[in-house]
């Protein structure tokens, strides 16, 4: 019994370990200082102070913006590009299965870099474009992986059988290969979202003057201090994090529902 | 000829992606480690071997063993945080053990700088930690819990733990309970349980989460900048100095591929063990 409670106690604490910088961040929005040090009472003022901060709604929104665009492109791409390695054989096959894992695996301050210089190199300017470019670079193959992973030799049974039947090939994508990876499709668009809205060290090498994301935003403040408009900004981020979420799952546990009865 | 574009659909745009946004650009940062700067920042189109020379200077070996250091004690952490909670999540239910995972990953939604900046709020002279103590009489002068090494592997171990959580998370939760129950039935010590049931089979778990955790936090350099107020310099900070204040791109390029070959080497002893590559990117 004592053994459990400790258990337990170990789960809670490694919990509040990772929530806790979110927790801070969320009641020091309430918080009338604007140095974020004690808490002297509650106001709302950072959420009617944060409307009128165009710089950082600016900022967000193109956070926001990068992180759809490059999970819509790298989702479409990472997707066909995984039945395509899959399916077919063609030449480089071996290096393009090799390359795919760079991304995932080198220092992401390499890959930063990398693209910076290439970037130069072709006489790119620095903008959203070439932020949102990066982001596409290294989320198709954490798509990739995680729609590969549901394409078994099973499946080619299935596509074996419905050729038999008539079906074209993209008869054959469409109507039995998609539903198939559908879900690791969308937990690969997930992943993808994810990773852009966390990324801090790909943006820094790749965003030019005009184009502001939220961490490059609140690391040019971090020297002078930062307002609490952030903290709000965060509140607002999590409520609507969570009720996506929350949303999801009551949609899911209702469609398992309908579907037992 | 139908079947031919369609094909062309589904090989095309990745073959494309991994020349044109892989394998350009780190050819290219090759090439550039073999030129010089001159003083202004451009590039002298001129072959040397001076930028890996330069890396064998006093000054950088001694960062690069303090970044690796720092980097080798954060996956040390993580791992001792992580086998343990995975190892009490086996005994939960299997829809506690959805929720706990999924809530791993909730953190991430909010940027990583984000939290750093929660950090601190938590870590500083006058921050939340430091004055809860003060005022409940347990230290008597503030903590130094930042602006030092101590801050940047809180900050390493917070930003690195859920890449380090999931994959032994996900390597525990797969043993077979009925592996177990033989091992138990056949009268093996917990111990023994543990070192010849649970410890082989989550190894490559392990292995995948210190990569995971290892490789960024050589590169991290916000977080040093940030909750080490710019003391200790880590690999990262040298790369992010050298293509942006010091605008000596060749030099970067240099740590960059040697950083390359770092990681390769790890890769190549976690496949040696029975690592898959598709683990690696699989949350």
């Amino acid at each position: 019994m004592k053994k459990r409670r400790l258990h337990n106690l170990f789960i809670f604490l490694v919990f509040s370990f990772l929530f806790l910088p979110i927790i801070i961040l969320v009641i020091y929005s309430f918080n009338s200082s604007s140095m974020n040090t004690l808490f002297e009472h509650f106001t709302l003022d950072w959420y009617k102070n944060l409307f009128n901060n165009r710089d950082l709604i600016d900022a967000f929104t193109n956070t926001l913006l990068v992180a759809s665009v490059s999970t819509i492109i790298s989702t479409i791409i990472g997707t066909i590009s995984a039945y395509g390695l899959y399916k077919y054989n063609f030449p480089l096959k071996n290096l393009v299965n090799w390359l795919i894992y760079i991304p995932i695996v080198i220092p992401e301050i390499v890959l930063g870099i990398s693209l910076l210089s290439i970037y130069t190199l072709m006489k790119l300017e620095l903008s959203l474009f070439t932020i949102i470019l990066a982001h596409i670079c290294f989320s198709i193959p954490f798509v990739i992986v995680s729609v590969r992973s549901t394409l078994s030799k099973e499946i080619s049974v299935l596509e074996e059988a419905a050729k038999d039947l008539g079906a074209n090939n993209y008869i054959i994508f469409r109507k039995i290969i998609l539903p198939i990876i559908y879900p690791a499709m969308i937990s690969g668009a997930t992943l993808a979202f994810t990773l852009s809205l966390d990324d801090v060290v790909i943006s820094y090498f790749t965003a030019g003057p005009g184009s502001n994301t939220l961490p490059l935003y609140i690391y040019s403040m971090i020297k002078t201090g930062i307002t609490p408009d952030v903290n709000a900004l965060t509140t607002l981020m999590i409520l609507l994090v969570f009720t996506i979420l929350i949303s999801i799952t009551i949609y899911q546990s209702h469609k398992i529902r309908k579907a037992i009865i | 000829m139908k079947n031919k574009i369609f094909k062309l659909v589904f090989i095309l745009p990745i073959i494309i992606y991994s020349i044109v946004l892989v394998l350009l650009p780190l050819l290219y940062v090759l090439f550039l480690s073999f030129l010089t700067s001159d003083s202004y920042g451009g590039i002298i189109y001129s072959f040397t071997f001076k930028n890996y020379l330069n890396i064998l200077e006093f000054t950088y070996i001694k960062m690069f063993i303090k970044s690796s250091l720092i980097a080798i004690i954060t996956t040390v952490i993580c791992i001792l945080i992580s086998y343990p909670f995975a190892l009490i999540l086996r005994t939960k239910s299997k829809n506690f053990q959805n929720i706990a995972t999924k809530l791993i990953m909730i953190p991430f939604l909010t940027n990583s700088l984000i939290r750093t900046y929660g950090w601190i709020i938590l870590l500083r002279k006058s921050g939340v930690i430091n004055t809860t103590l003060l005022t409940l009489g347990v230290i008597n002068k503030p903590l130094s819990l930042m602006y030092n090494n101590l801050g940047i592997i809180i900050g390493m171990v917070y930003t690195l733990l859920p890449f380090m959580l999931l994959p032994v998370c996900s390597s525990v939760l797969a043993i077979d309970n009925s592996l177990i129950e033989a091992g138990r039935d056949l009268g093996a010590k917990p111990l023994q349980i543990f070192k010849k049931i649970i410890l082989p089979q989550t190894l490559s778990g392990v292995f995948n989460g210190s990569l995971m955790v290892f490789i960024p936090a050589i590169g991290y350099f916000f977080i040093s900048d940030i909750l080490g107020g710019g003391k200790t310099m880590i690999i990262g900070n040298l790369i992010k100095n050298q293509f942006l204040s010091a605008r000596n791109w060749p030099f970067g390029s240099a740590i960059s591929v040697f950083l390359i070959i770092v990681t390769f080497f790890l890769v190549k002893i976690y496949k040696h063990f029975g690592g898959k590559m598709d683990d690696l990117g699989g949350f």
